[in-house]
């Protein structure tokens, strides 16, 4: 992380006030980059000419941090790397485990996990794309939107009790079965978002204004993404299909029918317009994951990993042993390196796990869609105006979260 | 098009460069090569232009730190996808400690940038032709690379989690 450049850039405007070219300090706090990041931008009265970013603003040493903690600690850490999605982080985390130690999963617990990832997927891209609504001077579509996400985040309450940083599921399942008020707000919710995400549709998709100043904003094309490593919405929006969840199915994704909507100009438009597909497309994900949801447990037999029923634990030796086991982060962890990826919100979200045994792993990394996109930004914004640089960054849905770690 | 398994693609690179794989293994099916890392630059470019295996995609860089085995102390890793094939290939260079360069992906991959300065900045391997080889995410003035084994994450001084009173060694 630079220091902040605001000196240079204040002496740098007084000296070119007179002439064409102004540096702008966009960031670190402001009101349109939804998160804490600086972009010192060289304009040529409002056309950009290039920019240079300064990340790391909110940089929390996860990496570090997970190579002192039992595995099962490290499920909220992952909460705080997207944190519009974070079930997919956490279920994300917890396969990764769960395939390092070679564990079976239920079907049951799979569908179960495909329904509340795809929950979190819907509830990640209405953010995204209400906010581009707002960057773009629609602040009545990002009020219409939270309606429908305040009840994903209270089927979320009703599975972990947590709303925002769930830490949701456990290594091996869930720690209950879907509760009744669950089937009840699942249910009502299938019934009445189709309808609410039109009339949010609506508002937006075919709204003349809202194309023209989104169509041809921020475009990036299909190579350049490639070079750049894009994925998720990003990287579909030109044209590219990639999605982890078809190409190298896990949790069961292989059972379900839905499509991958790709764009074609890469421009912030169809990176809206991607999302929105994906919204519906979550919805059936859901429906059929919730209708062909298998009977079974609602967790896999993992003794050491999965903490015993609280009654067991006062009255069962063995149970007794196996909870202070998982407490004190006393599991035997095979060696081993893995590399397990979900499709997060943003794109391939990846754990590199390295366990030599030991209580903690020995090293983790993340790898995080957002970083990795995010510095095609000088490129994807030179030629566009100020306006056109706060819609394209809104509409890559940039977490500094995620970005920084 | 038949699929290619893992012995295919070894083969395929065994056959280009017959002395440079180090070393091969299976870990979850993922194939993983290890080469000298003045080869490393050689081989990803010639795997992402070969037409049947078309490795088009670098997934990420993880740097790793070894304090224990001398001479191999660090280790990149490289994360590489073809998507034509829908496999992934895990390619390691180690590196010595008074040695810590590695020619930079840059040139073939433009996300390479921020992944090797990530690298960077936590282990200080030095990617040779990096435009811009600066810290991404700590502070500019940082004089060390936190990532490495000898900083501890906790206080030294702290003694209730020491790996010994739980039947582990401390080494």
């Amino acid at each position: 992380m630079s220091e902040l450049k605001t000196k240079e850039a204040v002496a740098q405007s007084m000296e070119t006030i007179d002439g064409n070219i102004a540096t702008i300090n966009f960031g670190p706090t402001h009101p349109s980059t939804h998160g804490i990041f600086q972009n010192v931008l060289k304009v040529d009265g409002e056309k950009i000419i290039s920019s240079e970013q300064t990340v790391g603003y909110i940089h929390r040493a996860f990496e570090k941090l997970s190579e002192r903690r039992p595995y099962n600690q490290i499920t909220p850490i992952t909460d705080r790397l997207n944190y519009c999605s974070s079930p997919i982080n956490n279920m994300g985390w917890e396969m990764t485990v769960e395939k390092l130690i070679g564990a079976e999963i239920p079907k049951r617990v799979q569908y179960m996990r495909v329904i509340i990832m795809e929950l979190a997927r819907i509830a990640d891209h209405l953010i995204c794309n209400s906010v581009i609504g707002v960057d773009a001077g629609a602040l009545t579509s990002f009020f219409y939107p939270f309606t429908e996400r305040e009840k994903i985040y209270e089927l979320y309450e009703e599975i972990c009790g947590a709303r925002l940083t769930t830490n949701i599921g456990r290594i091996g399942g869930f720690e209950r079965d879907f509760t009744p008020a669950f089937h009840t707000k699942l249910q009502s919710f299938l019934k009445t978002f189709p309808k609410a995400f039109e009339e949010f549709d609506s508002m937006l998709a075919r709204n003349r204004i809202f194309m023209d100043r989104t169509k041809g904003a921020g475009p990036i094309s299909a190579e350049r993404a490639l070079a750049y490593s894009f994925s998720g919405p990003n990287l579909r929006a030109t044209g590219v299909d990639y999605d982890v969840r078809a190409m190298h199915p896990y949790s069961s994704y292989e059972d379900f029918d839905f499509i991958i909507p790709v764009g074609v100009n890469g421009d912030t438009y169809d990176r809206f317009m991607v999302r929105q597909e994906e919204i519906r497309q979550s919805v059936r994900i859901i429906e059929q994951a919730y209708k062909n949801l298998p009977e079974g447990s609602y967790k896999a037999d993992l003794p050491d990993f999965y903490l015993p029923e609280k009654a067991d634990v006062y009255n069962n030796m063995e149970a007794l042993i196996y909870h202070f086991k998982i407490v004190m982060g006393e599991t035997e962890i095979p060696p081993g390196e893995v590399y397990h990826s979900v499709e997060g919100g943003n794109g391939e979200l990846g754990f590199y796990l390295i366990s030599d045994g030991g209580r903690a792993p020995y090293r983790l990394q993340f790898r995080r869609p957002c970083f990795i996109y995010y510095q095609a930004y000088p490129e994807m914004i030179s030629g566009m105006s100020i306006s056109d640089a706060v819609l394209t960054l809104s509409s890559m849905n940039v977490i500094a979260g995620e970005l920084d770690a | 098009m038949e699929k290619l398994n893992n012995e295919a693609i070894l083969k395929h690179i065994q056959e280009a460069f017959p002395t440079d794989v180090l070393f091969h293994e299976e870990p979850y099916g993922l194939l993983t090569i290890e080469v000298s890392p003045s080869k490393g630059h050689e081989i990803i470019e010639w795997l992402k232009n070969h037409e049947a295996l078309s490795v088009n995609y670098l997934t990420n860089i993880a740097g790793v730190h070894y304090p224990e085995d001398a001479g191999r102390e660090f280790a990149v890793v490289y994360q590489l996808h073809s998507w034509k094939n829908q496999f992934r290939l895990r390619l390691k260079c180690y590196l010595a400690k008074d040695q810590i360069q590695i020619s930079t992906l840059t040139d073939l991959f433009a996300g390479a940038n921020w992944m090797e300065r990530e690298t960077y900045d936590f282990f200080g391997i030095e990617f040779v032709g990096h435009p811009d080889l600066r810290r991404i995410l700590n502070e500019d003035s940082m004089d060390y690379f936190p990532m490495r084994k000898e900083y501890a994450l906790e206080d030294a001084t702290r003694e209730d989690k020491d790996d010994r009173y739980f039947g582990r060694s401390n080494n």
